[in-house]
């Protein structure tokens, strides 16, 4: 309830604020202006492409990333049972990177980098799946004979290898290129401040898709909290549940970096900063996460465009530099709560 | 009930159990003892299917290889030796879990499975601590909880990985008469590892006993607790005293101190 409010406030300032400096009726008024059935109201053509161009292009895509790089993340943690896992962790941040990277060097139209970046991330994590849960990779890590002999240690220890070998051919890449550094580091930095309403259409499908099969999964991430072992003596099908999440969280946040570049810290600030506050029940954790990094990435975005106007900072370094703080304040408050009870 | 046939476990080249064969009648109690590395848990698993192993398993009648995760599980509750307890969980939420295998794959729970959750929780005198944390509870509470789950699956047969392995003597005795009243009421079939020989010989209809992956014996109480068999497989000195009310109590001895 109080995570709705704070969407709409957020939605509210990221539509009202930004360097035009229009007054709250006139953005009131060049909304309702396209709205069906409206009254007839007096708004320029130019507060009209503000508003309806520039700024709710920003605010929608924030909502769609932001919600869901904090789903995907709150989802991987669960899957994982990993506090750290984020959902660039099994290697979308790479391919994502990689993907790219090649088509700024090979010259390709701006059009073609959010098509490549989606077939690296997405490409990544296949690869990361594909060697993580065949074989005898688990074999080291315990006992041989066990459920999780193919399991979730096995699939992360791929994920670092793949996002290890993906970011040195990036690397590799870039320095043989010096000429287009600039452009793939801001691409790398992420941000939204390129987005359109066509960019929307794109990935709308691909986040809604994602996100109904992850909240749709929510009790099932409650099972897992006791362990892979038991949940299957519970009835779960843990490596159906475990790829189907994969895939979902990967299809979505693949689509969400392909328009919005590596913004970092969301899907791990957040989910945290919401299990601090509403507890560990993916019922409420996962939806409340998903409003919340919707929520936040549109203020950091507020933030980036503001704080230096007309100079846009990276959202990357918003998202990090106002999210740790925070991040540490729910924690240390939530620590004294604990030590009272 | 409950049946297996050449049943073996292998641990790469390491055998934990040998083509070992047997079963438990409807409402039977087999306790399986036996010294550590003998099987026991191994065993549960291999029945429980969280582990592979050559050989057949027939639960109820049904290969238990040809059923999916879901219609196992509403055969086959498991309690594990150490189960994963999260400690923010609330004791209704965890026992909800046990509801698992009844609950459509991406559905939530419907009203009746709350009910048989409460009827659980009412059964074992857990429903004044319905909202607790799990952190919250003691030992015995904890305990009790993990055979709520267990029962709010609704299954026919339950495996006991050494239930009361973690409980003071009181606690093991009040767990196991809960156990076996609950196993009468419903007429459930129980199959638990069990190291307290004297318990085991209480409770179980029928022992089993493992020595590095094989039935080293198997039959009644009075047959099984015997001194020269148990010291042959735990490898101590022991001793079975008969109780004035004719139960079995198994004590170990120190070697090197005659008896007078």
């Amino acid at each position: 309830m109080l995570a709705t409010v704070v969407l709409l406030v957020s939605v509210v300032v990221g539509v009202a604020v930004g360097p035009a400096g229009l007054s709250p009726e006139q953005v009131v008024a060049a909304v309702i202006d396209r709205l069906p059935g409206h009254p007839h109201l007096a708004v320029s053509a130019l507060n009209s492409a503000i508003v309806w161009q520039l700024r709710l292009p920003r605010v929608v895509l924030g909502l769609l990333v932001g919600s869901m790089l904090a789903g995907g993340g709150a989802a991987y943690q669960g899957i994982f049972r990993n506090p750290l896992a984020d959902p660039y962790l099994l290697g979308v941040a790479a391919g994502g990177g990689l993907g790219a990277t090649i088509v700024v060097i090979s010259g390709g139209s701006q059009a073609l980098l959010p098509p490549a970046a989606f077939a690296g991330a997405a490409g990544a994590v296949a690869l990361t799946y594909v060697l993580g849960t065949s074989g005898r990779g688990g074999e080291s890590l315990g006992r041989s004979n066990t459920l999780g002999r193919n399991g979730t240690g096995s699939i992360l220890l791929a994920g670092v290898a793949i996002a290890a070998m993906l970011t040195a051919f990036q690397t590799y890449l870039q320095q043989q290129h010096t000429q287009t550094l600039s452009v793939v580091y801001s691409w790398i930095l992420g941000g939204l401040s390129a987005a359109t309403w066509s960019q929307i259409w794109l990935v709308l499908p691909y986040i809604v898709v994602a996100a109904i099969v992850l909240l749709a999964h929510r009790r099932l991430l409650d099972v897992l909290r006791v362990g892979e072992t038991e949940a299957a003596s519970l009835g779960v099908d843990v490596a159906r549940v475990r790829l189907t999440v994969v895939i979902a969280a990967t299809l979505g946040v693949s689509a969400a970096v392909a328009v919005s570049g590596l913004i970092g810290f969301v899907g791990i600030i957040v989910p945290h900063a919401i299990r601090l506050t509403v507890g560990p029940s993916y019922r409420v954790l996962l939806p409340v996460s998903m409003i919340g990094g919707a929520a936040f990435l549109v203020l950091a975005d507020v933030a980036a465009r503001t704080a230096q106007a007309p100079a846009e900072v990276p959202i990357g370094v918003i998202t990090a530099v106002a999210g740790a703080p925070f991040f540490l304040f729910v924690l240390r408050s939530r620590r004294a709560q604990q030590d009272l009870s | 009930m409950i049946r297996f046939t050449d049943l073996t476990v292998r641990y790469g080249q390491a055998v934990a159990l040998d083509a070992i064969s047997g079963s438990v009648a409807d409402g039977e109690w087999l306790g399986v003892i036996g010294p550590n590395g003998a099987g026991k848990t191994s065993l549960l698993n291999a029945l429980a299917r969280l582990l592979s192993f050559e050989g057949n398993v027939e639960v109820c009648g049904r290969p238990a290889a040809k059923l999916g995760r879901r219609d196992l599980a509403r055969l086959i509750a498991y309690v594990p030796q150490r189960p994963v307890l999260p400690p923010d969980m609330t004791v209704s939420e965890y026992v909800l879990l046990g509801r698992t295998a009844h609950i459509g794959y991406l559905r939530v729970e419907s009203p009746g499975d709350r009910r048989a959750c409460a009827a659980i929780l009412d059964r074992l005198d857990l429903t004044s601590m319905a909202d607790r944390r799990l952190r919250a509870m003691s030992g015995g509470e904890l305990a009790r909880l993990v055979l709520a789950r267990a029962l709010a699956q609704e299954a026919p047969v339950l495996l006991l990985d050494e239930p009361t392995s973690a409980l003071d003597l009181g606690r093991r005795m009040d767990a196991l008469e809960l156990i076996d009243e609950i196993r009468n009421e419903r007429g459930l079939t129980v199959l638990s590892a069990i190291h307290d020989l004297t318990l085991a010989g209480q409770f179980a209809d029928r022992l089993m006993l493992l020595a590095e992956g094989r039935i080293a014996a198997t039959g009644p109480a009075a047959a099984v607790l015997d001194g020269a068999l148990l010291a042959g497989h735990f490898g101590a000195g022991i001793q079975v005293l008969t109780t004035d009310t004719g139960d079995l109590a198994v004590i170990s001895r120190r070697l090197g101190r005659a008896a007078d």
